[in-house]
Order: structure tokens, then sequence, then C-alpha cells
């Protein structure tokens, strides 16, 4: 019998004259916290190239919100970037105030700024943690973790949902603040500083964590602007674009904040831009909670304004009005069955979410539902820089790297 | 002195004269009409001369009703120095879509253009790559035109006139 006939395995042409190995890694696999799938060519332990493919969780929501109210599209935005949904629900919400011309009262600009900082921090929490979990260090995630858990509660406190929030409405919340909320927000406000140091202790100047991160998936600022990066991983290649200052909403005028930015925009920059970022979101919240204080103090009244009183046809009356008043019960259908039109206009608006500018470009041809809704979505497009960015590294670098970008699955699919 | 949209605007009349059409100003954002087989020149010119050298976002529309210009593609520019942003559009007919690709200017335009030619079959001239980029491979439509309903057109309850946009879209 000839050496031809015993071995039936089929190998692709030039497979064994190749010198590098193709390695698949994911869809599933541990260490890339989503799915994504790279197939790699790698000599040793160099990656040569990669070839991503994504579309695993895509599910149309640009179509989708084509038939929906636009009160439905908002739990569309929840599940984009998951891990900081209320960012996203308001900047949907922002987007049609914009489109309506709605007007929102200083104080709930102020709440709003809240929530989206306590977002911001629970999802660079998460993301900084995980590169720690990534490079060998569990201790920190499980520790910032409780704290992520406090503003979930938070969360939990003011629209009763965790995760995806569906927070707010057009116009402002669809209720009040409780005073549980503001104990939370207070309580998150005085443990979390302690927290958040100790944290850095364990990692900023750990020697090992820096051997590992410095230098390891760069990326310069001439590329990540060509690339159209956002957020902090373009802060952390040295351009100080953040869309709360170039184009403030929800009165980030008032605030007083600093940009971190670095310098190489590689992990350890990253890493620490968005450290640096969770600070300055707590000075935010600080300042936040004082100026609704002052407002309280000059206006007792202004201790029940939560949503734009202009906003009124497009905010669903709150639920006990529904169900003992008549004309609450007559909007609340009306609106629930999309009896209520929407002015025709062409408008975009940015907000700053945790990995960069989330933006919605938005058509009404003046129905009930969006002629036309796209999201701009940070992840899908910086997602795409990642073979060029890991090309030449190590593998394991490849992967600390992914986790720094902090691609977020739902975000890249939509 | 600040770039501002109605300097802008004069600037690129200037420069392109009856080219551009279609002048808006919704929202302050600029939007401008360029032609398909000028869109290269434009975009290289406002990133050269005008600072324009930031691509925040790129889509298409299908408006069915526009017969020989059914499709249309949205740039979003931004200049970062001037902090200004623009909008610029590209109507093509849905029998030939046909746009150059602005993946030499921008490699970030490389997966939006895969995106929007995935969910609308704009081809993209030139592009390295056009192939689908969300959905499977094995499909042969461009979902987010107007033609696919979302709902199954044969469910009475579901009717159009009851919910939604009167009938037929």
């Amino acid at each position: 019998m000839s050496e031809q006939t015993q071995h039936h395995i089929q190998l692709a042409e030039e497979s064994l004259a190749k010198q590098s190995t193709t390695l698949n890694l994911g869809p599933t696999h541990p260490a890339t916290h989503g799915v994504f799938q790279n197939i790699m060519e790698i000599d040793g332990e160099r990656v040569l190239s990669t070839e991503p493919t994504i579309g695993y969780i895509h599910r149309a929501f640009e179509k989708i919100a084509e038939r929906r109210p636009y009160y439905q599209v908002t739990p569309l935005t929840d599940r984009l970037n998951y891990c900081s949904a209320p960012i996203n629900n308001m900047g949907w919400h922002m987007t049609i105030e914009k489109l309506l011309g709605i007007k929102t009262p200083k104080r709930v600009d102020y709440m709003r700024v809240i929530i989206m900082e306590l977002a911001r921090i629970a999802d660079h929490l998460i993301c900084n943690s995980v590169v720690a979990v990534d490079t060998g260090a569990l201790t920190g995630f499980t520790y910032v973790f409780q704290w992520r858990e406090l503003i979930y509660e938070i969360y939990e406190e003011v629209c009763g949902s965790r995760l995806t929030t569906n927070i707010g409405r057009v116009g402002g919340f669809e209720r009040n603040f409780t005073q549980v909320a503001w104990e939370k927000i207070n309580k998150f406000m005085e443990g979390f500083p302690k927290v958040m140091r100790e944290f850095e202790a364990l990692l900023n100047r750990n020697r090992i964590f820096m051997e590992r991160c410095i230098g390891a998936g760069p990326i310069s600022a001439e590329r990540a602007l060509n690339y159209s990066f956002t957020g902090p991983n373009l802060r952390a290649a040295g351009v100080d674009y953040d869309v709360r200052v170039a184009q403030p909403y929800s009165s980030y005028e008032d605030f007083d904040f600093k940009i971190p930015v670095g310098t190489t925009g590689d992990v350890y920059d990253r890493y620490m831009v968005r450290n640096d970022e969770i600070w300055e979101s707590y000075k935010i919240i600080e300042q936040a909670l004082a100026k609704i204080a002052k407002l309280e103090q000059e206006d007792p009244t202004q201790k029940d304004v939560f949503y734009a009183p202009e906003s009124d046809h497009y905010h669903l009356p709150p639920k006990e009005d529904v169900y003992t008043k008549m004309e609450a019960l007559i909007f609340h259908f009306k609106m629930v069955m999309g009896e209520i039109d929407v002015l025709p206009g062409e408008v975009y608006h940015g907000v700053e979410g945790a990995n960069g500018e989330v933006g919605y470009y938005l058509i009404s041809d003046g129905g009930r539902t969006p002629y036309r809704l796209h999201f701009r979505r940070p992840c899908f497009i910086y997602y795409q820089a990642y073979p060029e960015i890991v090309s030449g590294g190590l593998l394991s670098d490849a992967i600390i790297t992914l986790s720094s970008l902090n691609v977020i699955a739902g975000e890249l699919d939509a | 002195m600040a770039l501002t949209n109605e300097i802008l605007k004069q600037k690129l009349s200037d420069k392109f004269g009856e080219q551009l059409t279609e002048w808006d100003e919704q929202y302050g954002l600029l939007t401008l009409r360029m032609p398909a087989e000028a869109n290269l020149k434009v975009i290289q010119h406002l990133y050269d001369a005008e600072g324009f050298q930031f691509l925040t976002d790129l889509t298409a529309v299908h408006y069915p009703e526009r017969t020989g210009e059914e499709l249309c593609v949205v740039y979003h520019l931004h200049n970062l120095v001037e902090n200004i942003r623009l909008r610029l559009k590209v109507y093509v007919p849905v029998e030939k879509p046909d746009v150059y690709t602005a993946t030499k200017i921008f490699s970030g335009a490389n997966w939006m253009e895969r995106e929007t030619y995935d969910n609308l079959g704009i081809n993209f001239v030139g592009h390295p790559n056009l192939t689908r980029i969300l959905n499977v491979d094995e499909m042969d439509y461009f979902p987010l035109r107007k033609e696919y309903q979302m709902e199954d057109p044969t469910r009475l309850d579901k009717d159009d006139e009851m919910f939604g946009r009167g009938g037929s879209i």
C-alpha cells in the first residue's frame, strides 16, 4: 500500500510549505469577552496578520427602528453598548428633543449628567478591570465590581431595570428620583474614591502590569484619526477630542472637568486615560449634585421638575394618572398606539459614549416612526483598525489590546 | 477667523460652482449635494484645504419615490480644529448605484462602506474588499431598501393601515 492511500486527510494546497500557523481565535473564546472571531496567521508567538469576522449578533436594529414609534426605539439603543446603556438611551432622547426643539430644564440636564457619568464610570470599570484580568490580576476585578453593582442599583431605583435600562423619556425622566436613589448616589460618592484609590494602587505603578501593557498595541494619533477613532482610544493616542466639550449637550458646558490624554496610544495609555476619566466623571457628579442642591435651595418648586413641560405630547404620563384621569389615559393610549406624529426633519446628534462618539442620524418624514435611523457605533468603526494594531506584536498582546479597546459586541454589530 | 457655515458655503461655491446643489442648514448642520462622479474631488478638497480630516459617519438612505436617484449616500465630515461639521450627499440610481470609494482618504471608511453596501447595495467603486460584513454571505438582497417590509405582508392583524405608515411601505 502506498503512502498516498494510507492518509486520507485533505490538506489545503501549500499548507505544508507554509511556514506560519493559522489560528482561529473565537467566535466564542474565553479570552475575547464577546463574540469576536479572528483568523490569525502567526509565526511562533508573533501575529503576522488577522482577519476579523463580525456580525454574529447582528440584529438589524436600523431596519427594526423603521417600524417602531420613537419611544419604542429606546430599548434598541440599550442593546448597543450594554455596559453603559443609559448614555445610549439619553443620546437617543436628546436626538428627538433636538428634532422637536424641546429645551430641557437645568435640573433634568443635571440629573441626566449624573446618570450618564455613573454609566461612564461603570463602563470604564469593566474595561479597566478586564484588562487587569487578562494580564493576570483578578483581584481588582472582583473588588470594583461591588461598586458597579451599586451603580446598577441606582439605575434600578431610577428606572426599574439594571443592564438594559430603557431609562428616561423624551424630555426627561419617567419619574422623579426617589429618596432612596439620592441616598444610593450619596453612598456611592462617599465610598467609591477609597476603592478606586486601592484599585489604582494595585495596578497603576505595578511593575508587572506596566511591563505587560506599555508598548502593547499602540496606534499613532494620525492613524487613529484616519480610522475615525473617538473616545478614550483616540485620547490615548493624544487627540483631545471629546464631544462633551466640542459640542456640549445636556448642559455639560456648566461643568469644570479635564480631558485626559495619552501619548502613545498603547494599552497602558488607554488604561490610564480611562482611569483618569473615572475621576473626572466623579468630579462631574459631585458638581451636578451641588448644582441640583443649589437649584432646589433657590426655588423649592424645582424639586418636582423631572421633565420638560413642552414635551408633554411625547412624554408618557405617570401610571397612576393613567388609571385615574381621562386626559392622561387618552394621551397614554395615543402615544402607545403611535398616533403622535413627529415633525419632518433630518438631524444628527452625537454624544460622548463610554467608547466614543455615539451618533444618531435620524430622518423623519413626519410619521410616527423614523424614516431612516442610523447609529454611529464607535466600536464598529475602530475595530477595523485591529489588524493593523496587532500585526507584528505578540499573540498575548493581541488579547489585551482587544480588551483595552473595549470592543462591545452589541455595539459592533447593532 | 473662525470657519462658519456661511464662509464655508461661499468658499465651496467659489471652488465648485454649480456642481454643488441643494444647500441646506437644518439644525445648524451645513448640508449639500454633490454629483456622484465628483464626490472624491469634493472630499479630497475638503480634506486638504478646509481641514475636514475626520469622517464621522457614512451611510445611505433609500427613497423609492425619487425616480432615477433612489439611493442617497450620506457623509458626515468633521473639522476637529474649527469644530464644524458638514453633511455631504450623493444621489445615485438604484439600477446603477456606483459611488467612488473614500477608503483612499479615510481608512475608517472601509467598514462603513462595507456596511452600507451590505444594507443598501451601494457599489463603492475601487473598494479593496467590498463584501458583506454584518449579514450572511449568502444573502442575495439588500435588506434596508424600502421594498422589504418588516412584517409578514400576509398577516391581516398587522395591517399597516392600523399600525404604521398607512398602506404601502
